[in-house]
């Protein structure tokens, strides 16, 4: 669910003819001084945070005049409250409030269809008024295809106990905001309280929309950066991760951080799931072992090497983590080497120090955890690759029983750029771009990328490793970054191929992490 | 006999000719599967591993019908449509495949299975598996690994994860327990089957004698399977492992979420209703097979 603030909803509801308070929006006290002036009344000052509760915060507070909005609003500016630091106020007339009613539409998952609920008390604390006044709260089942008719709200109003001209102004509301959150695809919408003013005008005095992860493409006039639910803005790091979500569509990549800032001293580690189910179960086996979980990331659905890849990069951007754990339902369906593969890249630009623990059964685990043990007994790090046999518990009690004996802390390293000469062979990837070094190729005895590599689009001319399909056709995902071309050559021969798979942003936030030289 | 399908069943792929759907084809018809037939608007003639492509699912019919399910590999955007012409065509199982389905998409398509008497698995779904008969789907990736941890038996498995899935009724067959109809649900809060529906045909089904269910936090599925049990419409023993134990509690949706579903959803709830409904819970998935082992002495096989 990607939530929208209270401003942003208020400004839907207006459009859709739902009376709001007259306000506006301030970045800074000054603005908040003359949208104050501008409304010639008592006001009230909210900040714009995803929280409920706000009043008991601090974060809204009332002023009687412009000059006291400004004030109150100097001290609201950078208050800290969750996850949020306030930046932004919206301030709006304060109501002569009568009484307070409130509406939500929710999706109903046993009857799969939305539901309007309309509570005649509403305000703070509603979930409680819910619970001892049931007498009080109606709701609507609505049929997707006709859409909430006004007689049925008028219907459910008069049961409410409403008549006149408010029960014709509250049917409105109703209606609206169901046309709204449908219009919209919203998962969540609410009015919450819808107040009845001391002149009887029905007015949304407050309003949360969160709008579906999966429609938001549907909405790009909202803005929406991250569509996924978060309880905070998201962070650097996860807008780093996101965009590599947004610019490779096979398999899925999901990144949140638990923690933005972990202490040496405390047992966090990195978590790479794979699979919502397996990811849990997993996550349940590390908490049991008391690990903290610096993230919590799920690569699943056939992702290509190069997500898994950039999920285990932005993973180990995370400094101080201990231990590095992948596990996932261990019995998955696609073929558990191309993670492999994604991993073993991964740590060696790391030059991995931290113990790493990676459950990767499924199909072909077989290979999978022979690549891990092949090609990364070099580095500083030890990896252990366990299958279907071996349950989350068996190792997270090796990851313990690891970081116990390494003591090791990751310590992020700074995004360094290879530096490669213009007139370097290489191809474009979906995501990123294949150099070969060709003098190089010269002295290979086995060409064996060609046979490594899983889509067979490599060739050999004149002695040298070229594409044998249009540059255009690899561009498209002919080339599936499956990355056994760069492994076999680093390895078994002259490590003439550098596949670059950029993340834009990393460079800028790993340099935050990384030690001045003295 | 299996719930839903079997060596017997006609099937038809939409979207055949994507990057998905090519390769899930020719490991469903690896299987066992017998796929008569796929559609992709304007591909009409062609072909995908011997499967003839149809430009529409009523020429599919037409042709190669009748048709008993339908497995939709088609993007995300276009699913609505592509399950809607199934149904209209007559089609009366669907199998949606794709994540990122909107949710008021699931709603329509709902919508129209109920008018016209139809089922859908997912979406954001692996798929069904009818060990040694057919797949519908993409579960078990390829044939001769689903074929070694799939096998056929009396047990039910109906899971809420796709890996899970796989993972509970892979330690099945190597504790010796063969399996019924492996069902992934899928990981969407609103969903074709859910729990409760797929007991309901695990109830009615002769040879399924007992059930393992995978249930997460979130959604109100398990405690309507609680519900089933205290109304008597779901008998059969069953075996429940409820995910998400650590994850933070907390998080509603909405205040109408919580007005109407009260404490439904969270982890403590699932486990207190299915425990006080009689269920067996296991505490880890490999504890799974061992209450199964129990369960089944007990009762003499």
């Amino acid at each position: 669910m990607a939530r929208l603030f209270e401003y942003q909803s208020k400004k839907l509801l207006k459009d859709a003819g739902i009376r709001v308070p007259e306000g506006g929006l301030a970045f800074t006290p000054e603005e908040a001084r003359q949208i104050a002036f501008r409304v010639g009344k008592p006001v009230v000052l909210k900040i714009q945070v995803w929280l409920t509760g706000r009043a008991d915060l601090g974060g809204i507070r009332f002023a009687e005049s412009a000059g006291e909005a400004d004030a109150v609003a100097r001290e609201m500016f950078g208050m800290k409250v969750g996850n949020f630091v306030v930046d932004k106020i919206l301030i709006e007339e304060k109501l002569k409030i009568k009484t307070e009613c409130f509406v939500g539409l929710v999706i109903d998952d046993a009857k799969k269809v939305p539901l309007l609920v309309f509570s005649s008390a509403g305000g703070t604390g509603i979930e409680e008024i819910a619970r001892e006044h049931p007498d009080k709260v109606f709701q609507i089942p609505i049929d997707i295809l006709t859409g909430l008719r006004d007689y049925e709200v008028r219907n459910l109003l008069r049961k409410a106990g409403i008549s006149g001209t408010l029960l014709v102004q509250l049917s409105a509301v109703l209606a609206r905001l169901y046309r709204l959150a449908r219009k919209y695809d919203t998962r969540s919408a609410e009015i919450n309280p819808l107040v009845i003013t001391e002149s009887d005008l029905v007015v949304a005095a407050d309003c949360h929309l969160a709008i579906d992860d999966y429609a938001v493409y549907r909405h790009p006039d909202l803005d929406i950066e991250v569509a996924r639910e978060f309880d905070r803005p998201p962070t650097r790091l996860e807008k780093i991760a996101y965009q590599v979500e947004e610019n490779d569509h096979r398999g899925t990549f999901y990144f949140l951080q638990m923690e933005e800032e972990l202490f040496p001293e405390k047992k966090y580690i990195g978590f790479h799931g794979a699979g919502g189910g397996g990811s849990m179960m997993s996550m349940d086996a590390v908490l049991d072992k008391g690990f903290k979980l610096a993230n919590y990331c799920d690569t699943s659905g056939n992702p290509s090497a190069s997500k898994v890849y950039r999920a285990a990069k932005i993973i180990l951007s995370q400094p101080n983590i201990k231990g590095y754990f992948a596990s996932g339902s261990g019995v998955a369906s696609q073929e558990q080497y191309h993670s492999a593969r994604g991993l073993v890249k991964a740590f060696h630009e790391e030059n991995l120090e931290i113990p790493a623990v990676i459950r990767l059964g499924g199909n072909f685990e077989e290979k999978a955890i022979e690549i891990l043990r092949t090609y990364l007994k070099d580095i500083p790090a030890t990896v252990e690759g366990y299958g279907r046999d071996d349950s989350p518990e068996s190792c997270a009690q090796r990851l313990e029983e690891l970081t116990e004996k390494s003591k090791s802390v990751h310590a992020v390293r700074p995004v360094k750029l290879q530096d490669i000469p213009e007139d370097r062979y290489f191809f474009e990837t979906l995501t990123g771009r294949i150099f070969i070094d060709h003098q190089k190729c010269l002295d290979c005895q086995t060409k064996g990328c060609v046979e490594a590599c899983s889509p067979g689009i490599l060739k050999i001319e004149e002695g040298k490793s070229v594409l044998s399909v249009p540059m255009v056709e690899a561009k498209k995902g002919k080339c599936t970054e499956c990355l056994a071309c760069e492994i076999y050559c680093k390895f078994h021969e002259q490590d003439a191929i550098f596949i670059h798979l950029p993340i834009p942003g990393l460079k800028d936030y790993r340099a935050r992490f990384v030690q001045k030289p003295e | 006999m299996p719930i839903l399908v079997d060596e017997k069943s006609k099937v038809i792929v939409q979207g055949i000719t994507g990057r998905e759907g090519m390769v899930r084809t020719q490991l469903m018809k690896d299987y066992g599967t017998q796929i008569v037939g796929g559609v992709t608007p304007g591909k009409g003639g062609e072909e995908v591993y011997g499967v003839p492509v149809y430009d529409t699912v009523e020429e599919a019919w037409e042709k190669a019908g009748p048709i008993d399910a339908s497995v939709i590999f088609v993007p995300a955007a276009l699913v609505k449509n592509a399950a809607l012409e199934a149904m209209d065509a007559g089609v009366k199982l669907l199998v949606i495949v794709p994540d990122r389905v909107p949710i008021f998409d699931v709603i329509e398509i709902s919508h129209l299975a109920q008018q016209k008497g139809a089922r859908f698995v997912g979406p954001n779904t692996l798929g069904l598996v009818s060990p040694g008969k057919a797949v519908l789907g993409m579960i078990g990736g390829r044939a001769e690994r689903a074929k070694e941890w799939f096998s056929s038996g009396d047990i039910g498995v109906s899971s809420r994860s796709g890996g899970m899935t796989s993972a509970i009724s892979y330690y099945l067959t190597e504790a010796g327990f063969g399996q019924s109809t492996i069902i992934h649900v899928g990981g969407d809060a609103v969903v074709g089957l859910s729990h409760p529906e797929v007991m309901e045909l695990f109830e009615q089904d002769e040879e399924t004698r007992m059930v393992v269910m995978f249930g997460e936090i979130g959604t109100t599925q398990e405690e309507r399977v609680a519900d089933l049990i205290e109304k008597g419409m779901f008998t059969k023993p069953l075996v429940a492992f409820i995910g998400g134990k650590a994850a933070k509690s907390g998080t509603r949706f909405s205040h109408a979420g919580a007005i109407v579903e009260g404490s439904r959803g969270s982890y403590e709830s699932k486990v207190e209703r299915l425990k006080r409904a009689g269920v067996h819970l296991a505490d880890s998935v490999s504890d799974i097979p061992k209450i199964v082992k129990k369960l089944k002495s007990s009762k003499g096989g």
